[in-house]
């Protein structure tokens, strides 16, 4: 077992980020995640690892240097909070069409505008369904402990370069501001140059001496090549969604009722199932690991399995509970409880909540 | 001499200019009398010159260039409207080595991409920068740009710039000239003979700059007609370019080796 280490959700991530193998991290600070540029600067990996660390001039910036530095076939990241998410959406839709891996972590805070630096789960809807123009996704990863803060950044890099797409960790102001122990991977080296340019042929890092110049672009003035190109992408989510749906079932085996939530609220809601059992009332917790793709198969297997009634806990006015509805398709209750604007719900009040709005609703 | 043929004519010893290789067969999108794609082949030439063809990778705008990486034989990115610099400040701070440029229009650079412009400059990237300003956003049908000049008719400004309502003209070249972090400035043209030589020299000093690891960023405007979006055939609006936009943005070294000229 390695070394144990006492810290912020934002300094496991900074930490993982560096220990990942990253060439490139490029931010803007913002509150609740300001920690993770903090100590990549203070860590000054380009001494040990080699990696650049550059504070930009806006989240603007920093999406379409991942673009640049990812399109070299390089390991970039960036993590911003809601509003610079917000900001960067246009650059992540030129990536997504462009197909270039790269990671984005939103730490996310209350809104809508500048809302506040309290944690909430408000852009499920903004992360989960493209939010930039155009038809695509982002593989999103949600965390719910500072250990996973730092354990799902080899992990969405993976994914990024598996499918040459963008991915995403969704975590919460909660999650990159409390402190927790966290046990850290062994460092990956970076990729030398070399092995760069041999393992992604596509990555536009200088044109092959024998071989062809490179172009990544997300134009194409041809409607039926952009279409061609549409469906190509949306094959690999198929691909994606058929094969890297992750999530955790607790307690799911015999429940007749199934809290799902993830992240802040899963750690919530653990609690509110304990509160549930001891009072006789057989429930489980479903959390998505993944938000996208969704774990649509596992709540179709627990509805055929006799559960009675799902209740999706965000910190929300209820966005998750949309596609737990769309897996459900009308044979069961669905029910959404969540607190907004920066406020976390209590377990009693999610206990109160599937019995006044699943059970006895 | 009347039984001379082509075939004796055309021969390596004969030869006197070729085509650059880092240009390819494509047939150019731009309006014949354009400056663009003269300005394309010059940075070709001097990549193929300086023998960079495999370290250098380039980032296209969106405007008139939008297509530039379908004319630029090297590897290529197009960047979305106004964020080259950012695209490009990444390319090179992690392939040192590589020449990296970005090659942008008036809106592109000017407008919607002033800050990632400015701040790739006063950072000092160590990158290259080729600007063409024609005053105009050409591709989508001739409206007002941040350069347009002041009572200058466009498709938006249609009674001329009106700097009291409009506001004014921006020299974003000698704007970013007073940074710390440029080394070198220039503004240059391609409308003749001898201007296309002086560009050409220009755009070399640029890369041989980034060769050199010199420290900042060497951005070469070159002042061009745009004929179609000016509505005059191309040999009035290369008078009309020496008239009114040479005494506007005079060519010229505006910075050397980091310090203003003059």
């Amino acid at each position: 077992m390695g070394e144990l280490k006492l810290m912020k959700g934002n300094e496991a991530l900074a930490e993982a980020i560096i220990r990942a193998g990253t060439d490139g991290y490029f931010g803007y600070p913002i509150t609740p995640q300001s920690e993770v540029l903090e100590y990549l600067m203070a860590s000054k990996p380009w001494e040990t690892t080699g990696m650049v660390v550059l504070q930009a001039e806006s989240e603007v910036a920093s999406i379409n240097m991942l673009y640049g530095g990812g399109g070299t076939g390089k390991k970039v990241v960036t993590s911003s909070s809601s509003p610079g998410i917000s900001l960067m959406q246009e650059g992540l839709s030129y990536i997504a069409g462009a197909e270039i891996p790269i990671l984005i972590v939103n730490v996310v805070r209350g809104g809508p505008g500048l809302g506040d630096i309290q944690p909430a789960q408000s852009d499920y809807f903004q992360s989960t369904k493209g939010g930039g123009h155009g038809d695509y996704r982002l593989i999103v990863l949600a965390p719910s402990s500072v250990q996973e803060m730092a354990d799902f950044v080899p992990v969405a890099y993976d994914l990024a370069f598996k499918y040459r797409n963008p991915a995403m960790i969704l975590s919460d102001g909660a999650i990159g501001q409390m402190m927790e122990k966290v046990e850290f991977f062994e460092p990956v080296p970076r990729l030398k140059d070399e092995e760069v340019k041999a393992r992604y042929p596509w990555a536009t890092n200088g044109k092959p001496v024998n071989g062809e110049r490179r172009i990544l672009t997300s134009l194409d003035l041809d409607p039926q090549k952009l279409e061609d190109h549409n469906h190509h992408i949306q094959e690999k989510y198929r691909k994606i969604e058929e094969n890297e749906v992750r999530y955790e079932a607790l307690q799911c085996d015999d429940a007749d009722y199934i809290l799902v939530a993830y992240g802040t609220s899963a750690r919530v809601s653990l609690k509110s199932v304990k509160l549930l059992r001891e009072k006789g009332i057989k429930v489980g917790l479903l959390r998505p690991i993944t938000l996208w793709p969704f774990c649509t198969k596992k709540i179709r297997e627990l509805v055929g399995q006799g559960v009675k009634g799902f209740l999706s806990v965000e910190m929300s006015a209820g966005q998750m509970v949309e596609d737990v509805r769309l897996a459900v398709n009308g044979k069961v209750k669905v029910e959404h409880f969540g607190r907004l604007g920066g406020m976390i719900h209590s377990p009693e009040e999610v206990v109160e909540a599937l019995e006044q709005k699943i059970i006895g609703g | 001499m009347s039984n001379i043929a082509i075939k004796d004519i055309i021969k390596p010893e004969n030869l006197v200019y070729q085509k650059t290789k880092l240009m390819t067969d494509k047939p150019l999108s731009y309006c014949p009398g354009c400056g663009h794609g003269t300005t394309h082949r010059l940075i070709m030439e001097v990549i193929e010159e300086l023998g960079k063809e495999h370290e250098s990778i380039g980032v296209a705008p969106v405007g008139c260039s939008v297509l530039a990486y379908e004319f630029m034989n090297v590897d290529m990115q197009e960047a979305a409207h106004g964020r080259a610099p950012a695209l490009a400040t990444a390319i090179k701070r992690l392939w040192p080595d590589h020449l990296v440029f970005t090659y942008q229009g008036d809106g592109d650079l000017a407008a919607i991409g002033t800050a990632e412009t400015i701040h790739a400059c006063n950072r000092g990237e160590k990158i290259v920068i080729i600007f063409i300003n024609n005053g105009i956003y050409g591709m989508t049908g001739g409206q007002m740009a941040p350069t347009t000049l002041p009572g200058m008719k466009t498709s938006t400004s249609p009674y001329g710039r009106d700097v009291e309502l409009m506001g004014h003209p921006l020299k974003i070249t000698e704007l970013v000239a007073q940074l710390p972090g440029t080394y070198y400035v220039t503004r240059q043209a391609v409308h003749t003979p001898s201007a296309v030589r002086k560009a050409k020299r220009a755009i070399k000093k640029a890369f041989q700059n980034q060769l050199d690891n010199a420290p900042g960023l060497s951005f070469v405007e070159v002042v061009s007609n745009c004929n179609s979006g000016w509505k005059m055939n191309p040999v009035d609006s290369n008078i009309w370019m020496e008239e009114n936009m040479f005494p506007f943005y005079p060519l010229g070294d505006i910075k050397l080796e980091g310090r203003l000229v003059k």
